[in-house]
């Protein structure tokens, strides 16, 4: 195991992990608030086109999203696990749990794509390319629009989680971390909640409302 | 970084590439203020092209070509300048110094966030390279949607440059929380920290924003998603609404920073202890907090409601309270004070006495009958040089005087100094206030051209444009001709009682020799005696 130095600037080891933690929790602010453009809009629009709203969001595939809740809430708990016995030196425990995490990850990923690749099939695209007959509302790409903007900025932050969950079991393999420093992992597992989180409200906001 | 001498000063030793990798916080900040002074030199030239054109009346260089130059001159001006330079310069440089600390709690992001400006700036010049942009810096749509120029480099050149804010932001909130030295409690904090502290709290929960908007707004271009397309069945005021809710904010990123420089530099001009600490301290936190709340007064001439008006326009009027406040305690503590007239305060007054206009001119344009006459004159244009030139500026040159013993080790000249602020404060006012009367009488900011009747105080006003310019351009020779020929600095050599001027000009890579341990205030002078 590779012994982690503490950099100079800091005091101590706690110090340093301290600063890393408010770090993270102040970017995940920032998070919120990028995405809370997005909810904005979409507030403002529903109650613009209410009926609208709820016609469109029937055409999402409700099973699909419900399985992809699923695998995240999962993931969650497995990248907590990880979490857990990292501090606990338990690491072939931790690497086994982030590769869980990584594989439900990659899930939700894949299960979107089907997902992406069958609206584009039938036209239900975003903006001036929506062109789909069954839907009567003459303002329904702007639902299209405000699904591919909040699933797809969600998304590229899941690509985003898959190459942290990666780079830290890479470094939890090589036997980076343990008790004394497990900085990385415990800041990857709060950056991976707040993306499940995030998911949460996306689900029923699109899928469900119809 | 291990294997560097700490006690050698952070100029000496490593060619370029030592300094395009350092993680020193000083190295990193001299890097922002090269990189932000330069981007002020082509922001300065386009307003001077702007003025130009603006010397008489008819045509010099084409309507386009004009809407380019103050498109330009704006964007330049306000994402790749007067936002990232005292906090990304001078704070990177003197905060951790101020409280104490080695570094700021991430120095491998500091870096980063350089880099990352520079990018996005770099994003911001290809714009102007493939054409340029003819906008104006508030990218309204749908205009934006439809022009022809370079939009979307622009626009995601903003995007990656508030990056580098976030994370410049969020690093200086965690450094100050976390590696403050013992004994250094907030309220012993010089009072440019608590400023520099507001600033990055409005950049972290402000800047995401703006992020997203110009995002949707790329996305608007290429995928043409409507939201903010009427056309498509979305709403250019909601563009309006996003665009403020960053971009007045953001006017507080520009101002906040100014206003700490100069508590620090009347109070040690002065000779006295600050007046009203605690109220200067947490009117920058008002401040920022009153700044999330009034940005539709920017739309009191959209389609906003009435109602939305009025609150809007009561709200404005709030920003005043603590804006005063700090004004009437620099101004107390001058009162009775010891005041020496060297550059630096020369810029301190310079910009109460400015500032002052540009805030109380602030109230007419937040009065609602008042705005709908002057919306989208020359007063608004007036107004915002007051307070950012007026303030912000003279903050900033008034810390670049203060602080350039310390960074560099050098004395700037006295005497060129003062003339050169003499230049730009006559010049200044010049410019400026011919604009006032200008915008009452009813001319529109952003055209190329004017009516007969406004020949006269524009022309005045570019006379006045060429003022500054001399001003400047003695003052960047004098600092350059100061790195080389300069009297040596010594430590101390305003009698300033804050930290970083108990050790040496210029700094160790380490800073302090050993830890610091704090015991009183950051101003403790004593009793003035009569």
């Amino acid at each position: 195991m590779t012994e982690h130095v503490v950099p100079d600037h800091f005091h101590s080891a706690e110090q340093a992990f301290e600063s890393s933690k408010l770090g993270l929790w102040l970017f995940l602010v920032t998070e919120i608030l990028l995405f809370g453009g997005l909810f904005v809009i979409y507030i403002i629009y529903r109650a613009m086109y209410p009926d609208m709203f709820h016609e469109a969001s029937r055409h999402l595939n409700r099973t699909l999203g419900f399985i992809n809740t699923l695998v995240l809430i999962c993931s969650s708990f497995t990248m907590a696990m990880a979490v857990n016995k990292t501090q606990n030196d338990r690491s072939n425990r931790a690497n086994q749990y982030l590769l869980l995490t990584l594989m439900f990850a990659a899930t939700f990923m894949v299960i979107k794509y089907f997902e992406y690749t069958h609206k584009f099939h039938e036209g239900l695209l975003p903006g001036a390319h929506f062109s789909f007959a069954e839907i009567t509302h003459p303002k329904a790409d702007l639902f299209f629009s405000l699904y591919f903007m909040m699933t797809g900025l969600h998304g590229i932050h899941v690509l985003v989680g898959i190459g942290l969950i990666l780079w830290v079991l890479v470094r939890s393999n090589r036997g980076d971390f343990g008790s004394r420093y497990s900085t990385p992992v415990e800041l990857t597992g709060i950056y991976w909640h707040l993306v499940d989180l995030i998911w949460i409200y996306l689900f029923p906001l699109l899928y469900l409302i119809g | 970084m291990s294997a560097t001498d700490h006690t050698k000063n952070y100029l000496q030793g490593g060619g370029l590439w030592s300094w395009l990798t350092t993680l020193d916080h000083k190295r990193i900040g001299v890097m922002y203020m090269i990189a932000t002074m330069f981007f002020f030199a082509i922001g300065g030239i386009f307003a001077l092209l702007v003025r130009l054109e603006l010397f008489k009346t008819g045509p010099l260089f084409s309507p386009d070509t004009y809407n380019k130059f103050f498109t330009l001159h704006g964007a330049i001006m306000v994402f790749m300048f007067i936002i990232p330079v005292i906090p990304a310069a001078l704070g990177n440089f003197f905060l951790p110094i101020q409280i104490g600390a080695k570094d700021v709690a991430f120095p491998r992001l500091n870096l980063l966030s350089w880099y990352i400006f520079m990018i996005g700036s770099f994003l911001l010049v290809l714009a102007v390279l493939s054409g340029g942009v003819d906008t104006g810096w508030t990218f309204y749509t749908p205009y934006s949607i439809r022009s022809a120029t370079s939009v979307i480099f622009a626009t995601l050149g903003v995007f990656i440059m508030g990056f580098s804010g976030i994370l410049t932001g969020l690093n200086f909130i965690v450094t100050i929380h976390k590696l403050r030295a013992p004994g250094m409690t907030f309220h012993r904090m010089p009072l440019f920290l608590w400023a520099i502290y507001a600033t990055a709290i409005i950049q972290v929960l402000a800047t995401p924003v703006i992020g997203i908007t110009t995002v949707l707004l790329v996305m608007e271009r290429v995928l043409h998603i409507g939201f903010f397309d009427p056309k498509l069945g979305g709403d250019p005021v909601l563009f309006q609404h996003f665009f403020w809710f960053y971009s007045h904010p953001a006017v507080y990123i520009m101002i906040l920073p100014g206003m700490g420089i100069v508590s620090e530099v009347i109070t040690v001009f002065s000779r006295k202890h600050i007046f009203g600490y605690h109220a200067i301290a947490y009117s920058s936190l008002a401040i920022a907090g009153i700044s999330f709340i009034v940005w539709g007064h920017h739309m009191f001439v959209s389609s906003q409601s009435p109602l939305a008006n009025f609150l809007f326009s009561l709200l404005t009027m709030l920003v005043a309270v603590p804006t005063a406040i700090k004004v009437f305690n620099w101004t107390a503590t001058m009162y009775r004070g010891s005041i020496w007239l060297q550059t630096p305060m020369l810029y301190a007054l310079a910009f109460i006495f400015l500032f002052t206009i540009g805030g109380l001119t602030g109230l007419f344009l937040a009065a609602l009958s008042v705005d709908v006459h002057l919306h989208d004159t020359y007063f608004v244009v007036a107004h915002f040089h007051y307070v950012m030139m007026g303030g912000t500026v003279m903050g900033l040159l008034a810390g670049l005087h203060y602080w350039w013993p310390k960074m560099f080790g050098r004395m700037y000249p006295e005497g060129w100094g003062k003339l050169s602020c003499s230049l730009i404060f006559i010049g200044f006012n010049l410019t400026f206030l011919t604009q006032f009367f200008l915008g009452k009488m009813g001319m529109p900011r952003r055209y190329h051209d004017y009516l007969p009747q406004y020949a006269p105080l524009n022309m005045a006003s570019t006379v006045g444009s060429w003022f500054i310019g001399a001003g400047f351009l003695i003052m960047f020779t004098y600092f350059i001709w100061s790195l080389f020929k300069g009297a040596k600095a010594p430590a101390n050599p305003w009698d300033a009682k804050t930290l970083e001027w108990t050790i040496e000009s210029p700094p160790t890579t380490h800073n302090f020799h050993k830890e610091p341990v704090v015991t009183t205030g950051p101003y403790e002078y004593g009793e003035v005696k009569i």
